[in-house]
């Protein structure tokens, strides 16, 4: 069994747009994380806090 | 080969260290990333974790459970990447995997690898500060158990594998339920008990028809290691386990009346299911004195008892948790026949 990857022909423009998605769904996940540790934090502070008010 | 040779290119020279090492041939989609994450597995993953925390039977802020939920689902997510990671060498070679963007050449081993361990951090720690350290542990705990027990160790290892490696797909209820309370009651581990009992048929009976692929790359399944007939036995064995461990909630204050009739005309139909690829020659090599057409036919007759069994066990367990799902959100009162 060979040991290579018989490769297709590389097309810049396609590694351009696929990049460009990848890096937009990464700053959406990353958006979402922040928004929710945000959010969170909040519930979770109020609760805390709630008792001692 | 033809350098300008178009794409797909030839999958069975994906080693293992060629599909870890290599650089990625094809441009990655978002998408490939995402189906890294197994997100079919992921959906019946969010469904019986929604269950177990719904029927702990708590009011809790629906932004934390929706976010324990998502942190479970992304876990589950993040071992089925590490999964398709350390799989990729016999991934390229199986009819139902090779589409896979690790033997593909989209995504590199690394990349999964990475994705997977950086997911599964995130998942656990987020889970720990929405709602408690028992729940993360736990998930933890199922992590390392489908990545490490099951897929490095018992996969290729024994024909017990899904067996004890079922274990990491049935835990999700019992986190979601320790997400809810901090606790897991008995009857959190009973919903474990059910889908752990579940997995042996529903998996053998997969494996009946496409055993052929698991021989192929050296995976002992059941049928590749001990024979058709011998897993046709243990299926109906283990459904006689499994249908009397669906009606168990009903006797200790978790299911109502819809789920016990669910798993009462269910189980009898699994049963019967499970009777019929035992009594089948399903997984069996064809008779070598058939030719032709006929020898055809002989597979397919063989194959619709195990594919029936394979779509009804899915069918039946997702009705079985939708009835106790909508029982608790609708405040159906749960039987107590003990």
């Amino acid at each position: 069994m060979p040991d290579t990857i018989e490769r297709p022909k590389f097309d810049p423009e396609a590694f351009r747009k696929a990049r460009s998605g990848r890096n937009i769904a990464l700053g959406l996940g990353l958006l979402a994380f922040v928004v929710i540790v945000f959010a969170v934090t909040v519930i979770r502070m109020g609760a805390n806090a709630a008792p001692h008010l | 080969m033809d350098p300008d040779a178009p794409f797909p290119y030839e999958i069975h020279a994906m080693t293992k260290p060629v599909a870890m090492d290599a650089r990625a041939a094809v441009p990655a989609l978002w998408s490939d990333y995402l189906q890294l994450l197994k997100p079919r597995v992921m959906s019946l993953v969010v469904f019986t974790a929604l269950t177990g925390f719904v029927c702990a039977g708590v009011s809790a802020n629906p932004l934390l459970a929706a976010v324990a939920i998502l942190c479970i689902a992304v876990g589950a997510g993040a071992s089925g990447a590490l999964n398709m990671w350390f799989d990729a060498d016999i991934d390229g070679q199986m009819r139902r995997t090779r589409g896979r963007p690790v033997p593909m050449g989209k995504v590199l081993g690394a990349e999964a690898a990475t994705l997977g361990v950086v997911l599964s951090l995130f998942s656990i720690m987020l889970l720990g500060i929405t709602t408690n350290w028992l729940a993360a542990g736990m998930l933890a705990f199922t992590i390392f158990f489908y990545v490490v027990v099951y897929t490095m160790w018992l996969k290729r290892w024994t024909p017990q594998n899904i067996v004890i490696g079922g274990l990491a797909g049935a835990l999700p209820p019992a986190i979601g339920w320790a997400a809810a309370t901090g606790s897991a009651p008995l009857n959190a581990w009973l919903m474990v008990l059910i889908i752990f009992l579940w997995t042996p048929p529903h998996a053998w009976a997969l494996s009946l028809y496409t055993s052929e692929d698991y021989a192929k790359v050296g995976v002992p399944m059941m049928p590749v290691a001990r024979g058709a007939a011998s897993t046709r036995k243990q299926i109906f064995l283990y459904s006689l386990l499994f249908t009397p461990a669906c009606l168990i909630p009903a006797f200790t204050g978790l299911g109502g009346p819809a789920s016990l009739a669910v798993a009462a005309l269910g189980g009898l139909m699994f049963l019967l299911l499970a009777w019929r690829v035992f009594r089948s020659k399903a997984g069996d090599a064809p008779d070598e004195r058939l030719e032709g057409e006929d020898r055809l036919y002989a597979v397919r007759a063989g194959a619709k008892d195990a594919r029936n069994l394979f779509a009804f066990s899915i069918l039946y367990l997702t009705l079985l948790f939708a009835a106790l799902l909508g029982e608790h959100l609708l405040g159906v009162a749960p039987l107590e026949l003990i």
